[in-house]
């Protein structure tokens, strides 16, 4: 018998060997090299100056859902729709999961906007406006704006072209959630220097610590919104 | 000045399609009553991928929706579901074998080609029944088909007469006696149901509006299946990797939504019939106009600095790659086919082959288009069609210019 196994060994090394003499790990992080090419090996967005948004440490659920988005062109974003055409639902919630899982540190946070914006923020941050069916983001996003699992992403650690760009999108209806579409809403509500503060106040603070998104649940959300 | 004759010419081909173009009605015989089996009907309607164009991204199956990009203009394939107002649902068997065997919708309308009638008109009446009769069996979805968004003249649809006379032939699909069964199954799996000639023309078809290649399956240069084995030709049909290559772009959908639902029967018959169709390739000039030699020698320096940095660490030193991961780009037709866009745009773009049922997790081509230049990528390029014997023609900054214009959708 082990006469046999001896004799069959070189034949087993010509069909198993790899042809390169190398061995291709089989990570996760070695069949996602296509997205760390952007988002860098462990989703923590290449450096604070460029566009692509760290992914690390966001809800699986959100990560989801951003994915299926693009495949099924919900958000339009061409590289990534075309990245992700062929992927089934199996292996995008592998992939929502491992990016989730991940806390590479966080890039310094920017200079703060100007005074004027700075307030112009801060109210629509911690009170929103009623007035325009606008909520606070905390509302939905935390007080430490965390997020919540499984679906509602944190919003520090952003790059504020990458938000300020999310929000124009959701205006220009070239990113879409599923419905209903709640942030599309409030998006429409908002007027361009308001989008602005917002995203220089957001990327200007320092993300804690402690940057679990809240659990499932801890929030009583103010709208009723899809794929959360 | 270039519309106005181009209108002429279709109002020319019109009055001659009138007048000696309509064929006689041919007589269909009969749906065989009660024998039109949906699971038979389940597994020719996934072979004819009728599912690709008749589902929008993220839309219900077979509802239709999805914008098909012309030079002509924008297309919406039809809702195909038995939904009565906006589908097909009073359609009747004969309906549908009219829409595929003559190309008419069922008003009598003529219908565009991109709906590949060209190939579905030698399908055998007993498919096009059992492929109705499973299309009964789809959930009825309500939704409404869009108006094609045609530029004039071609959103005149009695000009397609014209085009019609010229094109378009209804016919049926003739075994060759002096063939084996699985060669005829395979010919008319390839020919007929999967319209693989839709896209992968006898000289190979670049993919209007979406600036992808689809190479000549009988030629050695395009797509070099000579020498593949069947079963590996089989492998790639059904799990979108091969030792030798993997698909991308429209041809990992066909993968994804088609071809990995076949049996392995089946994709033997496609795999045996793809390489009796071996053409001899034309010795004409191999391309690579743009560049001089001395520009292609720069290029092939730069281009081997570059190859070690990016590329080597997946695809290994010599080209050689790891089987069903990374493929290998020695010897590889796809990276040596005459028309270089496919290379440019993997190595602009990257990608993944589909999730399949065979390969459901599979590895990844970083994209490069925001860290090379065209310089570089038409370096790299132009490396790995000239290195280790591969001998394809350089390629040019001016083209991988192009590359980077084509939509990525």
């Amino acid at each position: 018998m082990r006469s046999l196994a001896l004799l069959l060994l070189p034949f087993l090394l010509l069909v198993c060997g790899p042809a390169g003499g190398q061995d291709v790990k089989d990570t996760l992080e070695q069949r996602l090299l296509a997205c760390a090419a952007c988002h860098g090996k462990r989703g923590e967005g290449l450096k604070a100056e460029e566009y692509y948004p760290r992914i690390a440490g966001k809800p699986a659920g959100y990560l989801y859902n951003q994915l299926i988005n693009f495949r099924e062109r919900r958000r339009h974003a061409p590289p990534m729709n075309y990245m992700v055409a062929y992927l089934s639902d199996d292996y995008l919630r592998e992939i929502a999961g491992h990016y989730a899982a991940l806390s590479p540190a966080h890039p310094p946070p920017a200079r703060p906007p100007s005074k004027e914006a700075l307030a112009r923020a801060e109210a629509l941050i911690w009170r929103g406006d009623p007035l325009r069916k606008i909520p606070a983001c905390i509302a939905c996003h935390g007080e430490a704006l965390t997020g919540m699992a499984p679906a509602i992403p944190g919003l520090l650690g952003l790059n504020a072209r990458y938000i300020a760009a999310q929000i124009g999108a959701w205006r220009n209806h070239l990113r879409r959630a599923q419905q209903p579409d709640c942030m599309a809403a409030i998006a429409g509500q908002l007027q361009p220097p308001e989008i602005a503060a917002v995203s220089a106040w957001l990327a200007s603070r320092r993300v804690p610590a402690d940057w679990t998104p809240l659990p499932e649940g801890s929030l009583k959300l103010p709208m009723d919104c899809g794929g959360i | 000045m270039k519309g106005l004759a181009l209108l002429l010419a279709l109002g020319v081909a019109l009055v001659l399609a009138v007048q000696f173009g309509s064929p006689p009605e041919e007589v269909s015989p009969p749906a065989a009553a009660g024998g039109a089996s949906v699971e038979r009907g389940r597994y020719l309607v996934r072979a004819a991928n009728c599912f690709s164009c008749h589902t929008a991204p993220g839309g219900a199956p077979y509802a239709g929706g999805r914008p098909i990009e012309t030079p002509f203009g924008t297309l919406y394939s039809s809702n195909i579901t038995p939904d009565p107002e906006t589908g097909i649902g009073r359609w009747s068997a004969d309906d549908l074998w009219r829409a595929l065997h003559e190309g008419k919708s069922r008003d009598g309308s003529l219908l565009y080609p991109a709906f590949p009638y060209t190939h579905y008109t030698r399908l055998r009446r007993a498919d096009a029944d059992a492929m109705f009769a499973y299309l009964r069996t789809v959930p009825a979805v309500r939704h409404a088909n869009a108006p094609h968004r045609m530029r004039f003249p071609y959103d005149k649809r009695p000009l397609l007469a014209g085009w019609r006379a010229l094109h378009f032939e209804q016919a049926s699909f003739k075994e060759d006696p002096g063939r084996s069964e699985q060669w005829n199954r395979g010919a008319y799996l390839v020919e007929v149901l999967g319209h693989c000639g839709a896209c992968h023309g006898e000289r190979g078809g670049s993919m209007p509006m979406q600036g992808w290649y689809a190479p000549a399956l009988a030629s050695e240069r395009d797509s070099g299946l000579g020498a593949w084995p069947v079963e590996e030709i089989v492998e790639l049909l059904k799990t979108g990797v091969a030792p030798r290559g993997a698909v991308f772009g429209p041809m990992a959908e066909v993968v994804r939504d088609s071809l990995q639902h076949l049996t392995g029967e089946d994709l033997t018959a496609m795999a045996v019939y793809l390489k009796s169709r071996r053409e001899a390739d034309d010795s004409s000039a191999p391309g690579g106009a743009l560049v001089s030699s001395g520009q292609r020698a720069e290029l092939m320096k730069q281009g081997a600095v570059l190859y070690r940095e990016h590329c080597a660490g997946c695809h290994q030193k010599n080209g050689e790659g790891v089987p069903r991961i990374y493929p290998p780009l020695a010897g590889n037709s796809a990276i040596l086919m005459r028309n270089p866009v496919n290379a440019i745009r993997i190595t602009l773009n990257g990608g993944f082959p589909p999730s399949t049922a065979g390969n459901p997790r599979p590895y990844g081509m970083p994209p490069f288009a925001h860290q090379l230049s065209d310089r570089q990528v038409a370096a790299v390029v132009t490396y790995v069609r000239g290195a280790w014997g591969n001998g394809a023609a350089p390629v040019s900054p001016g083209e991988v210019a192009s590359g980077r214009g084509v939509p990525l959708n």
